[in-house]
């Protein structure tokens, strides 16, 4: 055998979601990345927050750059819309397609090159827009998919593979995203799964631009010592500090909490998030609040991970534009086209 | 938790299902490779060293493998261990120059062996090799015990017997036949040095209902048409029954019905009904002999218990039963039963198969041997020693009927016994079983064995046509397995001796082996007081009694735990292969057994022989 590939089997007795469907049924093409990637991790964590929220893969679309991260979405939810954009363009064309189509579920996949070199533009103006989607930044410190080169999100001081001194300060994604508007900022460890899981699922089922920043180790070119994104590194100085649960409508009577331990925030869709502070005094509905947060943990270089921010008020692009609510492919076309005549008196009013 | 001690040799041997189902532990996926890679005789020779009798059981074995095995966990069908055992001993060469040959002097230690059942053959198969003067005794004409009495020739060919019997007496083996041992006390008087008891179960049980004995054949003799199923089998077998009326009905709903229904089509009958007590799910015998009845159109009806014979003018013309009706919890067990009505079945002749029991006669209370009320012996469950010292049992005669896998693994922990009594030692002194670990790693994507999973469902044995079936008693019904239904059946069996081996100091706690697993049978987690709270974290648990959750040591980076369910894992090695630091290796774990042969091994060292 000169390659392999994960079988598909359906097991009796193997537990279904609300859609009769197994967990495979939400896996996709076997990775081709490097054994040990972080990225692999997040991929299997998506593929179960889609698998217990049961979404219809097909009403999922999955989007992407350039990258190793990039080719993630290869890897799961296998019958649903996929696209792998040029590099850096993943924010665009997910927007031109939320505003074609806003009643499916969007998540962006990307690396930390793909996100904050060439696509730091279209990936700040995503979420200044406030795009109704998920956008799940795989944080490893380098270009993988490029053999190693330090990206942007590389700290000061962290070493190459071969021994090169990163001087340029980071961009932080998580910073950014407070800064310019993002509704939903959290930051994951592909070590994490317990954290990253329902962090997903909240992120999915928010209303708005959602960002995990997701530390996501790359076993081939920053796994060594010196380096700040290796796995050792990131076990060493992970905090997780705010723990966030998503649940959905149907299960609230059951899932009881204790008042005080727990802060709820009502979603959208009815279901809601319990966040709950595993650090006291901290409230990510306060943006300043988290702002100084990240602010005080960088310098002690440990990773403060969770849900940090929160605005479950804040309109979307869809709701700021007064987009149309139906999806175009859903009009008649003599609406959707109502030709040139109109299209003339239109114009008129501009004049 | 504590970590998981898989140097316990048991703790990889009850990961191989079908192994450590097979009270001879035969080494099911080890056999199988070698007939993947069509070296049959090989296949043969290992099979041999643990069930004696590939060629017999590779047929009519009673398979407490198949029920056991993985594959039947993750979809329906088990692998057809059975048939590619046969497969083994129909495609083997000659392999007469690889038995183990009769010794050119004996040890002068002379043993009496009653029975020439598959127990007191394997017991000889242990010991004549060692140098042991082994005397059979058999009140047939033909050696072979229940397996040529009683087990029809169209399952199990007379030539296939005879040939694997054939390999123990050329080990210089006495076999006298047509000599019954009818005192105890007169054998022991000759002054063996050990004595074996494999006299089987022989008594069919009898059913007295009324008019039980109120036929009457041409001569006068009472109970005319009523059969005790295995003497009726032995009779046939031994050519002294030729025919049968054309409507018979048997009473019980066992094995020896299966076998008593498909002969009496042999011998002419045409309307046969196989007359169940109870419903369906509380049959004693095996599904596969039930398919082969109904197959032959035998008609099983359910709810049926017998009341009374029916005759007129002294001859038997039908039997009374009563109609039952079961109520059944959701467990399956009956709470409460009810009669409904009575029915009348006509038939020519019935034939009792209820059941068998020990008996003893020929054993008198003077010998020490203590038997209790049923005639069952007291006997050690470990050595098999009675209460007289130097007189073992072994087989259906040991605890009651069993099966012929159970008899040849009595006689090899038999044989043991009478080794070490021989030579004056404690008998409960026997060599444990050991574990082997041995790397099956070639290369980038490459084991020694074929790691992937194939969904390929269970091959259908093929069957002799319905009308050149009863054409004569002896037309094997099986035909055995094609090239294609071989190729295909070997790639089903999952390897489950080629273990997953975890090495904690190496892991990074990457979640690459828990992404990979097709059947998400691993996780890491918080360590935790008791394996409920572990195997919580596992997303597809279920818990299936016997079947264990591995628990690493700590992990180096969080000090978490790794834990595997080994219910479901597919042995396919994915997450060796996708492990970056191969803290997850493949290794083929061979059991050893430790037979009489090797029991002096410390005085092989020691004494430098
Ligand atoms: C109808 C039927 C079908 C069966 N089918 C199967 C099957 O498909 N698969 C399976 O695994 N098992 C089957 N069995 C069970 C199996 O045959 C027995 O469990 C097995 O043969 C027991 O072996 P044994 O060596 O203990 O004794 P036996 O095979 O019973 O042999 C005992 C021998 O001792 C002889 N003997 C008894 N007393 C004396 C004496 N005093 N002196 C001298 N000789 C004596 C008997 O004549 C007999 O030959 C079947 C049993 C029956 C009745
Ligand atoms: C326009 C363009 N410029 C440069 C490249 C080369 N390139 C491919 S992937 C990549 C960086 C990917 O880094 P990141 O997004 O962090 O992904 P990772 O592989 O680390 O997951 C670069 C620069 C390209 N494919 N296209
Ligand atoms: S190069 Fe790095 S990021 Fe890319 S697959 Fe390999 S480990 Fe993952
Ligand atoms: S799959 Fe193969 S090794 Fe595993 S239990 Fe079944 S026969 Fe035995
Ligand atoms: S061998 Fe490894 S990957 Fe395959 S089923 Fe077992 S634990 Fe899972
Ligand atoms: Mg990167």
């Amino acid at each position: 055998m000169t390659s392999f590939v994960k079988p598909f089997i359906r097991r009796k007795n193997e537990p279904t979601n609300d859609l009769g469907l197994v967990r495979a049924d939400y896996d996709g093409a076997m990775s081709t990345l490097c054994a040990g990637c972080g990225h692999d991790s997040v991929t299997a964590t998506m593929a179960r927050a889609f698998f217990e929220l049961s979404i219809e893969p097909h009403m999922a679309v999955k989007v992407s750059g350039i990258g190793c991260s990039s080719k993630t979405t290869a890897y799961f939810l296998r019958e649903s819309h996929g696209i792998n954009t040029v590099h850096g363009r993943m924010p665009s064309v997910a927007t031109g397609a939320i505003a074609a189509n806003h009643q499916l579920a969007y998540i962006g996949v990307s690396g930390d090159g793909d996100s904050l070199s060439i696509g730091l533009g279209q990936f700040v103006h995503a979420m200044r827009r406030n795009v109704n989607m998920l956008y799940v930044l795989e944080n490893n410190g380098v270009y993988g998919l490029t053999k190693g080169q330090f990206s942007a999100a590389a700290d000061i001081g962290s070493t190459a593979k071969k021994g090169a001194v990163n001087e340029l300060p980071p961009i932080d994604p998580v910073s950014l995203a407070l800064s310019v508007g993002a509704t939903f900022v959290a930051r994951g460890f592909s070590g994490d799964r317990d954290q990253l899981l329902p962090l997903i699922k909240a992120g999915l089922k928010h209303k708005g631009f959602g960002l995990i920043d997701v530390i996501s180790p790359c076993v081939s070119f920053n796994d060594h010592k010196g380096s700040t994104k290796s796995y050792a590194h990131a076990y060493k100085y992970y905090n997780p500090a705010i723990h966030a649960d998503y649940v959905p409508p149907s299960q609230q009577i059951k899932a009881a909490y204790a008042a005080g331990e727990v802060m709820p925030v009502k979603l959208h869709d009815g279901g809601e998030i319990r966040l709950r502070k595993l650090e006291n005094g901290y409230d990510p509905r306060d943006r300043a609040a988290a702002i100084g947060k990240l602010f005080e943990s960088g310098e002690s270089s440990e990773i403060i991970t969770g849900l940090l921010y929160i605005n479950e008020d804040h309109k979307d692009m869809h709701d700021m534009a007064r987009m149309e609510d139906r999806p175009l492919n859903q009009i008649p076309y003599a609406e959707l086209n109502p030709g040139a005549a109109k299209l003339k008196e239109l114009q008129k009013g501009f004049r | 938790m504590r970590p998981t001690n898989t140097r316990n040799p048991d703790y990889f041997h009850k990961v191989v299902d079908c192994q450590w189902a097979c009270p001879a532990h035969t080494p099911v996926p080890a056999y199988i490779r070698l007939i993947a890679q069509g070296r049959y005789s090989d296949a043969y020779m290992l099979n041999r060293e643990s069930n004696v009798f590939p060629g017999i059981l590779g047929r009519v074995c009673d398979r407490p493998c198949e029920p056991a095995c993985r594959r039947g966990r993750l979809e329906e069908e088990p692998v057809a261990i059975c048939r590619l055992k046969r497969v083994a001993a129909d495609h083997r060469d000659d392999i007469t120059d690889q038995l183990p040959k009769k010794p050119a002097k004996t040890n002068g230690k002379r043993i009496a062996l009653i029975g020439a059942g598959p127990a007191s053959f394997t017991v000889a198969n242990d010991l004549a090799p060692l140098g042991y003067e082994c005397t059979i005794f058999e009140k047939l004409s033909e050696p072979g015990g229940l397996m040529r009495s009683n087990i029809p020739a169209f399952r199990l060919p007379e030539q296939v017997l005879s040939e694997e019997l054939g390999y123990i007496l050329g080990m210089g083996v006495e076999l006298k036949l047509g000599h019954s041992v009818d005192s105890m006390d007169a054998l022991l008087e000759e002054g063996w040095d050990a004595v074996f008891v494999g006299s089987g179960a022989p008594r069919g049980k009898d059913l007295n209902l009324p008019g039980r004995w109120d036929t009457k054949d041409a001569d006068g003799v009472a109970g005319a048409n009523v059969h005790i199923g295995i003497d009726w089998l032995g009779s046939v077998a031994f050519e002294h029954t030729k025919a049968i009326g054309e409507n018979v009905l048997i009473i019980g709903v066992g094995n020896t019905a299966m076998d008593c229904c498909r002969t009496s089509l042999r011998l002419g009958a045409k309307n046969v009904k196989v007359m169940a007590r109870k419903p369906r799910a509380f049959f004693k015998a095996s599904a596969w002999e039930l398919e082969d009845a109904e197959e032959e159109n035998v008609e099983i009806i359910v709810n049926h218990s017998p009341k009374s014979f029916v005759l007129k003018d002294g001859k038997l013309t039908g039997m009374v039963f009563e109609v039952m009706e079961y109520e059944i919890d959701e467990s399956g067990k009956i709470i409460s039963q009810n009669m409904t009505g009575e029915t009348t079945i006509a038939c020519d002749d019935v034939i009792l198969a209820i059941g068998q029991d020990n008996a003893f006669p020929w054993i008198e209370e003077t010998s020490g041997i203590k038997l209790d009320k049923w005639h069952v012996p007291e006997v050690d469950e470990a050595t098999f020693e009675s209460t007289r010292k130097g007189v073992f049992f072994g087989g259906d005669a040991a605890f009651g009927p069993k099966n012929i896998i159970w008899a040849v693994e009595h006689g090899h922990q038999v044989a043991i016994s009478i080794h070490k009594h021989c030579q004056g030692k404690m008998l409960s002194g026997r060599l444990p079983n050991e574990v082997d670990m041995l790397p099956t790693k070639m290369g980038m994507f490459e084991w020694r064995y074929s790691n992937s999973y194939d969904d390929a469902a269970r091959r259908k044995m093929t069957h002799v046509e319905l009308t050149k079936r009863f054409e004569d008693l002896d037309v094997e019904v099986e035909l055995g397995f094609t090239a294609e239904q071989i190729a295909t059946e070997v790639e089903r069996c999952l390897n489950c001796d080629i273990q997953t081996v975890f090495e904690a100091s190496l892991c990074e706690e990457c979640d690459a082996c828990i992404d990979i697993c097709p059947v998400e049978c691993l996780s890491m987690t918080p360590d935790a007081e008791d394996e409920a709270e572990l195997r919580a974290s596992l997303s597809a648990s279920e818990i299936i009694e016997g079947q264990a959750l591995y628990v690493s040591d700590a992990l180096p980076l969080t000090g978490r735990v790794m834990i595997k369910d080994e219910n479901v894992c597919l042995h396919c090695g994915l997450c060796a292969e996708r492990c970056p630091t191969a803290a997850w290796d493949m290794k083929e774990s061979l059991i050893e057994i430790h037979y009489a042969d090797e029991q002096d091994a410390e005085q092989k060292i020691g004494g430098g022989a």
